[in-house]
């Protein structure tokens, strides 16, 4: 076996070194400096993710089973990112008394699923893509579950864990058919056995893919699990689950369907996705309006975030693909600085309805200030990110051309008007209704408060700098092999 | 298609379906956990009857089915740890009693 194929994952390997020295420190330290352990680990894997930004070598390892490209590099390092965050805005609430015991074991499935998003982001072979998926989802059903003073965390990971094993059952018998199509498991050979390949057979098997996938993106009709496990799970877990999660899944979607049924793009699944972004943009809009736990109101907002996302999949073009990751960064840092906030005043009081944030500016207008950016940029307010991120996936998605795609784009620009109503409840909430403030003031710890104001420079940074676009855009034209079949 | 391989598939794709029916019908979550083995077993059998059959000349499938077999026994070991985590918490097993998160 030839060793230098090894070289291919430098990222995989780091994160593995990473995971077992936190699981060396936590297993064979003194209970004395147990409780430093967060802060290792985030010192940790801030060193990693500064490495991971070197480029290793690109190509295909292990007989084509994995692969390493500029697209594939950036996207890690973006989890990276995103991960850094969570575990900074992670470090104080696992220290507090109730969860102090497990909190090892807390940072080890993190950073264990984090090596199975990687493995699905890479994968090349529907094998490595199985194991890597389930790597991914099953510990965070574990991660669900770790508030084990409250009953609804236990409710969470069980309806985690029945309505993830029954997506990854369908999405096993899709690969099952796929594999009785054409009798490999590459993607590259199964992609060429397709070409000009007409049968029910296939439209069901495109199909079980896209259900088995949307259930872990959460698209709607797949989408019924979230906003429970989202209230339940301890709130470092949802933030995790809401962006890190979600970005990795978008990213494979977007290869599995590229790469795999890219020749059946127009005749099958185009229809599917359209479908279900209309679907997944409306309805989690609507379903948003109406909540009051502001973490069941961020549930249905991230479903509404996702078809967003979904459109720079049916974009096909390189566009599309660096706007859809641009989208992703964008969306890490508004998502974890609201996630962040609600962490924080969750942790010190106990409170997430949005009742309870009435008048939040009044005793701690750092917070507010930093949820209100986070709510204009998911809204799409112009200076802040999030707006130039929609702008691009809806120039990615009209760079395809058809009428189609138009009618698709103005529907998710209704939809985004329809968001800000929202969005600006909460802003609503915090800033106008001063008579009544039950938040008293909170003081949050060193590490939360870099978590946010790292969310709150990439916010209005990503927004004015448009450097960042154009390295994207750059790595993105430099794999145009992903669309050689559309 | 030869009527062999469809001898297999049928009962495969029947199994599937019950899997999917038990699913959604059962109210106890151990027999919804059975219910999932049904469907995970089935594509197990889906991929040895194409390797069989269709493939015989490489092992693709064969070897799906041994990491999907190990797959689907971690995912059962965590399922039950978190039924009995429910359970010990509400004192049965009943899906009635994970329906406190709802709109």
């Amino acid at each position: 076996m030839d060793y230098s194929q090894f070289l291919m994952m430098p990222q995989e390997i780091g994160l593995l070194l990473v995971f077992l020295l936190v699981f060396v420190y936590d297993t064979f330290m003194p209970q004395r400096s147990q409780d430093k352990l967060p802060l290792f680990t985030a010192i940790l894997f801030a060193l990693y993710a500064i490495y991971s930004f070197v480029p290793g070598q690109m190509g295909q390892a292990f007989g084509g089973m994995f692969e390493a490209n500029p697209a594939t590099w950036v996207m890690k390092n973006i989890l990276n990112l995103g991960v850094l965050l969570v575990i900074l805005q992670a470090v104080k609430w696992s220290n507090e008394d109730h969860v102090a015991i497990r909190r090892g074991e807390f940072y080890e499935l993190l950073l264990l699923t984090l090596l199975g998003m990687f493995l699905m982001i890479s994968a090349r072979h529907f094998l490595l893509f199985v194991i890597g998926l389930e790597t991914a989802s099953l510990p965070i059903a574990a991660l669900a579950a770790f508030e084990k003073r409250y009953y609804e965390s236990r409710e969470a990971a069980a309806k985690y864990i029945f309505t993830a094993v029954f997506s990854s059952a369908i999405f096993m018998l899709g690969i099952s058919f796929v594999y009785g199509i054409s009798g490999s498991l590459y993607f590259t050979d199964i992609a060429t056995s397709i070409i000009g390949h007409k049968s029910a057979l296939l439209i069901a098997a495109v199909a079980f893919v896209i259900a088995g996938v949307g259930f872990k993106l959460s698209l709607v009709p797949f989408h019924l699990w979230t906003a429970d496990v989202y209230q339940g799970a301890p709130t470092a877990v949802t933030s995790y689950l809401s962006v890190i999660s979600k970005g990795a899944a978008a990213f494979s979607f977007l290869v599995i369907l590229t790469q795999v049924f890219g020749s059946a793009y127009a005749q099958v699944w185009e229809w599917m996705l359209y479908a279900l972004i209309i679907l997944t943009i409306t309805l989690g809009n609507l379903f948003a309006i109406r909540q009051r736990n502001l973490k069941r109101f961020l549930a249905f907002s991230s479903i509404s975030q996702a078809g967003y996302i979904m459109l720079g999949i049916i974009a096909v073009n390189t566009t599309g693909l660096a706007s859809m990751m641009y989208y992703i960064l964008v969306y890490i840092f508004s998502n974890l600085a609201a996630f962040g906030v609600i962490g924080v005043i969750e942790r010190a009081t106990g409170k997430v309805s949005m009742d309870d944030y009435n008048g939040l500016f009044r005793t701690n207008p750092w917070l507010a200030f930093t949820m209100m950016l986070a709510m204009f940029s998911l809204g799409g307010i112009p200076p802040f990110a999030g707006f130039f991120s929609k702008f691009f996936i809806f120039v990615g998605a009209c760079q395809q051309g058809s009428v189609a795609i138009y009618v698709l784009v103005l529907i998710a620009l209704v939809n985004t008007i329809i968001s800000l109503y929202y969005y600006l409840l909460v802003v609503k909430a915090m800033f106008l209704r001063q008579d009544d403030c039950s938040v008293p003031y909170i003081d949050s710890h060193w590490t939360e408060e870099i978590g946010l104001t790292v969310c709150v420079m990439g916010i209005i940074a990503l927004g004015l700098a448009s450097g960042v676009y154009t390295r994207l855009s750059d790595i993105a034209d430099s794999v145009t092999g992903i669309f050689a079949l559309i | 298609m030869n009527l062999t391989l469809l001898m297999y598939l049928i009962p495969s794709l029947i199994m599937f379906g019950c899997g999917v029916y038990g699913f959604i019908t059962r109210k106890n979550m151990i027999a919804i956990m059975i219910s999932l083995e049904l469907m995970l077993n089935s594509v197990d059998i889906n991929f040895v009857v194409f390797n069989r059959y269709l493939f015989p000349g490489q092992m693709d499938g064969m070897f799906f089915t041994l990491f999907a077999i190990a797959i689907a026994a971690a995912e059962t070991a965590l399922a039950l740890a978190i039924v009995i985590n429910v359970y010990r918490a509400a004192k049965n097993v009943d899906i009635e009693q994970i329906r406190k998160l709802k709109f």
